[in-house]
C-alpha cells in the first residue's frame, strides 16, 4: 500500500522528529518508492521459514557471553556528565516535563 | 610493515604531513592528530619490546570511539563529542604499537554509499576529485588510496568498507560477524555492524586483523573462536581452491566494463590454479529489500538515544521536554538519517511489523542458507564488488533507491554474517578502479586473505591515483 503524507507525519511523530511541510512533501514520494521496492519480498512464500534473529554463526550462539563477575572502576559521575549539554548538581538537567 | 629502521617519528611525521597537505583536496580527515601522533611516536620509539604494529600510522573512522579525540559519526548531533573511553579495536591497536594519525570522514552514522551524507562535507575520490570515494567509510578509503596511511579502520553495516575499497582501488575486508569487538563502535544496525579494515594490499590488512580480532568481554557478540595466524598462511598457494561464480549476479544493472574486468579476474584466478565452479544464490535479488528493512529497523531503535540529554547537541528554545527531543533530532540529524529512522519506525510500527520486519527476517534466513549451500561446493564466491565504478558527486544524491542499489553485491554478506574482501582488478576507460569481491564462509578470513594476496601478487594494480602522497 502506498505511503501517504499523513503516514509520514505519524511516523515522524513516533520517531520524535519535528518535520516541516516541505520535508513531508520531499520524503513522501521517496519513502513510497522504497516501500514499494521492499514489497517484492511478498513474492516469496515464507510460511515455513524460521526468522533469522541474532547469532548468525554457530560459534557465536554457543559462546559463553558472561564476563567474569569482578568489581571494577565505573565511569564515575564527573566523566559521565562531561559531555552533557546541561549538567547541574551532578545530574542531567532537562526542560520541564509537564 | 616494520618501520623502525626509518625512525618511527619520521614515518609518522611523513604521514601526518601528507594528511595535512592533501586534506584540503580530499576532505578525508575530520581531525588530524599531529601532536598526539608525534607524542605517541616518541613513546613507542622508547619501547624495547617487539610490538607487532610498531610505529604503523593508521587512520580511524569517526564512528569508532577514541578518548584522545572527537567521535562525531559525521553528524551534527554528536559534533565534537569526546568519548570517555576507547573502542576495544583502538585499545588493541595502540597496545600493538600502531599510531593513530586522525579520524576520518564518513556518511552520517554510516548511512550512505557515497560519503555525501556527512554533516562535514563530501569526501573526494583521489582518482578523480569530481567523484565520490564510496561510503560510508569513504574518508578511510580515500586516506589509504592517497597513500597517507597504509591501513585504516572503517565499519560495515551493508558494504561500507568493500564498496569504497572498490571505488578507490584498494583492499577492504569485512570480517565475520563476531570476529572483531564492536565495543566503542557507535551502533547503527546491531545484527549487521562490524569493524572492517582497509589496506593498500591485503598483506597490510592481515597483521591489523590479527591484532584486533578475537573475543572481548565488553562485546557479548564476539565469538570465542581461535584467531589463525593470518600472515603465516597468506602466501600459501591457491592451486586447487574452488571459486564459485553466481551467474545470476552478472546480469541486469551491472556496468559492462565492470563485468568484463571481473570476468578477466575469474580467468586470472583460473590461471593461478583455482577451479571455477557455478554456484546458485537464488535469493540474492532480495538482498537490498531485506537489508533496508532490517538495517533501518535496527537504526531507528539504536538512534533513539540521541535526544539531547546525556551528550552531544541540544536544540535551543525548547521549553518542554518532548519538544526538546523533537527539535534536537530535527536539527541534529541530516536528511538520510531521518529518512532511515522513519523507514525503520514504519516497518516496526503496529500493523506493519509482520508484513515488513518479520518477513525480512525470514528472507534473511533464506539468503544465509543460499550461502551455506554454495560453500558446500566452493571455498569462496567471486562477484563484482559494486555494479559501477565511482559515480559523480551529486549524481545519485536525489534518488535514495538508486543509491541503495550500489550495495547490491555487498549487503548480503552482512545479512549472512559472512566475511568478504574487495580487491582491485582493473581500471575503467575513465581511469577509475574496478573491484572484485571474494566472499567466504564464517571465520574464513584466512582463506580470503590468501586468495586476495595471490591475485594482488600476480596481477597488481600498478597505476596510482592523481592525488597521491
Amino acid at each position: 500500500m502506498a505511503i501517504t503524507a499523513e503516514d509520514i507525519r505519524k511516523i515522524a511523530q513516533l520517531a520524535h522528529l519535528e518535520i516541516t511541510d516541505e520535508e513531508v512533501a520531499h520524503y513522501t514520494p521517496q519513502m513510497a518508492s522504497i516501500v514499494e521496492y521492499v514489497e517484492q519480498l511478498n513474492e516469496l512464500n515464507t510460511e515455513l521459514i524460521e526468522p533469522a534473529t541474532g547469532g548468525f554463526t554457530v560459534e557465536g550462539e554457543t559462546t559463553n557471553t558472561r564476563r567474569e563477575d569482578v568489581p571494577h572502576q565505573s565511569l564515575g559521575q564527573k566523566a559521565a556528565l562531561a559531555e552533557a549539554p546541561d549538567p547541574a548538581e551532578g545530574h542531567f538537567r532537562v526542560p520541564k516535563v509537564l | 610493515m616494520n618501520t623502525a629502521e626509518n625512525g618511527i617519528r619520521a614515518e609518522v611525521e611523513k604521514s601526518v604531513r601528507a594528511a595535512e597537505k592533501l586534506n584540503p583536496q580530499l576532505n578525508a580527515f575530520l581531525t588530524i592528530e599531529r601532536d598526539y601522533a608525534l607524542k605517541r611516536a616518541a613513546e613507542i620509539e622508547k619501547v624495547s619490546e617487539n610490538l607487532p604494529l610498531v610505529g604503523l600510522p593508521i587512520a580511524v573512522k569517526d564512528n569508532i570511539c577514541t578518548q584522545f579525540s572527537q567521535t562525531s559519526c559525521g553528524s551534527r548531533i554528536l559534533g565534537d563529542y569526546n568519548p570517555p573511553y576507547d573502542a576495544t579495536a583502538v585499545e588493541r591497536l595502540e597496545k600493538a604499537g600502531a599510531i593513530i594519525v586522525g579520524k576520518t570522514n564518513m556518511d552520517e552514522f554510516a548511512m550512505g554509499s557515497s560519503n555525501e551524507n556527512s554533516a562535514f562535507g563530501a569526501v573526494r575520490n583521489p582518482w578523480d576529485t569530481e567523484r565520490v570515494p564510496g561510503g560510508s567509510s569513504g574518508g578511510s578509503a580515500a586516506a589509504v588510496a592517497a597513500g597517507i596511511v597504509r591501513v585504516a579502520l572503517g565499519s560495515e553495516t551493508g558494504g561500507s568498507v568493500r564498496q569504497p575499497a572498490s571505488f578507490c582501488g584498494i583492499a577492504g575486508l569485512k570480517p565475520t560477524y563476531g570476529r572483531i569487538s564492536r565495543f566503542g563502535l557507535v551502533a547503527f544496525g546491531s545484527s549487521l555492524d562490524q569493524i572492517g579494515i582497509f589496506g593498500q594490499t591485503s598483506r597490510d590488512i592481515a597483521p591489523v586483523l590479527q591484532t584486533i580480532a578475537g573475543r572481548d568481554s565488553h562485546d557479548s557478540t564476539t565469538a570465542d573462536v581461535p584467531v589463525p595466524d593470518y600472515l603465516s598462511e597468506i602466501d600459501s598457494p591457491i592451486a586447487g581452491m574452488r571459486l564459485g561464480v553466481p551467474r545470476e549476479l552478472f546480469g541486469e544493472g551491472l556496468d559492462s566494463e565492470v563485468r568484463e574486468a571481473v570476468e578477466t579476474a575469474i580467468e586470472n584466478y583460473r590461471k593461478l590454479g583455482a577451479e571455477i565452479v557455478d554456484v546458485q544464490l537464488p535469493h540474492a535479488k532480495y538482498n537490498i529489500a531485506v537489508y533496508y528493512i532490517i538495517a533501518t529497523a535496527e537504526a531507528s531503535s539504536n538512534l533513539a538515544r540521541y535526544d539531547g540529554v546525556r551528550y552531544g547537541f541540544r536544540a535551543e528554545n525548547a521549553p518542554e521536554l518532548r519538544e526538546m527531543y523533537r527539535k534536537t533530532r530535527e536539527e541534529g540529524f541530516g536528511a538520510e538519517v531521518k529518512r532511515r529512522i522513519m523507514l525503520g519506525t514504519y516497518v516496526l510500527s503496529s500493523g506493519y511489523y509482520e508484513a515488513y520486519y518479520a518477513k525480512a527476517q525470514k528472507v534473511r534466513t533464506l539468503l544465509k542458507q543460499d550461502f551455506l549451500n554454495a560453500f558446500q561446493i566452493c571455498d569462496a564466491i567471486i562477484t563484482p564488488t559494486s555494479p559501477s565504478t565511482a559515480f559523480k558527486i551529486g549524481e545519485k544524491s536525489d534518488d535514495p533507491l538508486a543509491m541503495y542499489l550500489s550495495d547490491v553485491y555487498t549487503a548480503s554478506a552482512n545479512l549472512a554474517g559472512i566475511p568478504g574482501i574487495s580487491i582491485p582488478c582493473g581500471l575503467s576507460s575513465e581511469n577509475l578502479p574496478i573491484g572484485v569481491q571474494l566472499l567466504g564462509t564464517h571465520w574464513s578470513e584466512n582463506v580470503l586473505l590468501r586468495l586476495a594476496n595471490a591475485y594482488e601478487t600476480e596481477f597488481p594494480l600498478s597505476a596510482k591515483p592523481i592525488i597521491y602522497a
